[in-house]
């Protein structure tokens, strides 16, 4: 049997050690993980020195003694391997900004929702083991194939595999890699009051380099939805610490988008990415217009803007990147958005799923035998609404 | 893809043909970054016979335009094909790099 992954918790709240082994008994119990826990950074020090073998830290902002970011600053002196998720309380963008710019990999906020913290254990545990992984062969690095599958594990590691659904609405993303590019990502992150924040991206060129900026881009992107909220506000944000001492001129194209279940409202703004599709519950779909922004991580103080549309329900959206428009057929060919659109001319889609498998399959048969030159990433999202 | 490289009256213009993607973008920019001299005051990227560019060939692009921004350096591109043009105008940089129809629009824009 496997031994345990160990999950430091740190917290100066007596009453969160019994919660965590309460929530995750079923865990525990099957050996998939054992938690020890510290009551502020200066005992989580010690624990990290004493046990040796911690693989993530959950932790706390506020603690007597030693505030969890000064202990993220500590902890790669200790164990540069682990890794590390913040609590921070609700909107609290300053400091979530500063944890990530400590290395932290992830964040959940107060109070804690033990399914969403399930879910990023998962997925800071998995992302952990492909850097470890990936460390391991890149010590072996003897040619260009090699980092390229290492910036593919790092890529793979930050997609999340479940997605947010209720009675109002279903959202589905896949990505399949190319064989030697890879910069394409997408998120789908929960906002106060039941909205969501829904991500598509393409980071330009492929190597280790472009995945630890797509890495960058995905985690200031998730803890500034989070913090800020509108779209525009959110790419404005995002692009300034992207410009930060970005030597290499590599750029991120970001649709971002909040989408409100409740009454189906879309907000969406563009940095450089394609335009988003929305396809209706008879079969016709809307292009819908561009906002104009340039792509993230070039020029930092510039603005952002932002549109708003309201889906019916029956309505789908579909968010994708140019692995989709720019497919290539044998005969040199496009795919193109009218292709996209003739997908669910004749078979409206009433599944987020199901769109998702069908834009896959359109793309795979136009292509054929031609060989796949990039990464082909999308997002569906089905507005049901809600039944009154 | 091809680059060659032509100098006249103190303009620089180079002119990249065929595909730039993820497999040749960095002969790009090496090309370009070899080719380019801190006496040269003008460049034009003539991209007339390019069929194709991804954002990896666009890196390099924004990289030039960058570094010669940087050194007090004119750029611009120009000749795009319609589908270069979109790619330009979705990313967003034709409101950061000069874009100009035809060479002798651009050589005039540096001229005048």
């Amino acid at each position: 049997m496997p031994t345990p992954y160990k999950i430091l918790v740190v917290d100066d709240e007596p009453d969160l050690q019994p919660l965590v082994l309460q929530r995750m008994r079923r865990y525990t119990r099957r050996g998939l993980y054992e938690f020890v826990f510290a009551h502020n950074g200066v005992e989580a020090l010690e624990v990290l020195n004493d046990e040796g073998d911690i693989d993530m830290v959950l932790s706390d902002i506020n603690m007597p003694r030693m505030d969890g970011l000064t202990l993220l600053e500590q902890i790669p002196s200790v164990d540069p391997n682990v890794r590390s998720v913040i609590v921070s309380a609700y909107g609290d963008m300053k400091n979530i900004r500063t944890a990530m710019n400590r290395g932290a990999f992830d964040f959940v906020t107060k109070p804690i929702d033990f399914e969403d913290l399930k879910i990023t254990i998962e997925r800071t545990l998995r992302h952990m083991e492909e850097w470890r992984d990936a460390l391991s062969s890149r010590d072996k690095l003897v040619a260009l194939q090699n980092e390229l599958e290492v910036a593919n594990k790092i890529q793979q590691s930050i997609l999340p595999t479940e997605f947010p659904k209720s009675s109002d609405y279903e959202i589905f993303a896949n990505m399949e890699p190319a064989r030697d590019v890879g910069g394409d990502f997408y998120d789908v992150i929960r906002l106060a009051n039941g909205r969501i924040g829904l991500a598509i991206a393409d980071v330009s060129d492929k190597g280790v380099p472009s995945a630890l900026f797509m890495m960058s881009s995905r985690t200031l992107l998730k803890g500034t939805a989070v913090g800020v909220g509108k779209p525009a506000e959110v790419l404005c944000e995002v692009n300034d610490m992207l410009c930060e001492g970005n030597e290499t001129a590599t750029f991120v194209t970001v649709l971002y988008a909040e989408y409100d279940p409740a009454d189906g409202k879309f907000t969406y703004a563009n940095g450089g990415h394609n335009t988003p599709v929305v396809v209706h519950a008879d079969g016709t779909s809307t292009l819908l217009p561009l906002t104009g922004g340039v792509a993230l991580g070039v020029l930092p103080g510039i603005p952002y803007r932002q549109n708003s549309v309201t889906l019916s329900p029956g309505d789908t959206v579909v968010l994708y990147t140019d692995g989709v428009s720019e497919a290539m057929n044998v005969n040199d060919e496009e795919f193109g958005l009218d292709r996209l659109c003739q997908i669910f001319e004749s078979s409206p889609p009433n599944d987020a799923q199901k769109a998702n498998r069908m834009v896959f399959e359109a793309v795979n048969n136009f292509a054929g035998e031609a060989p796949q030159s990039d990464d082909v990433a999308c997002l569906t999202l089905y507005h049901r609404g809600r039944s009154s | 893809m091809e680059t060659t490289i032509e100098r006249e009256n103190g303009i620089l213009v180079a002119k990249a043909s065929g595909r730039v993607d993820g497999s040749n973008a960095l002969e790009f920019q090496d090309t370009l970054e070899k080719s380019i001299g801190a006496e040269d005051k003008v460049v034009i990227l003539n991209l007339g016979q390019l069929s194709y560019i991804s954002s990896a060939g666009l890196r390099v692009v924004l990289l030039i335009a960058k570094s010669l921004q940087s050194r007090n350096t004119e750029f611009a591109v120009c000749e795009l094909q319609e589908r270069i043009y979109e790619v330009f105008q979705m990313s967003g940089f034709d409101q950061i790099i000069s874009v100009h129809k035809t060479e002798s629009d651009a050589r005039a824009a540096f001229n005048g």
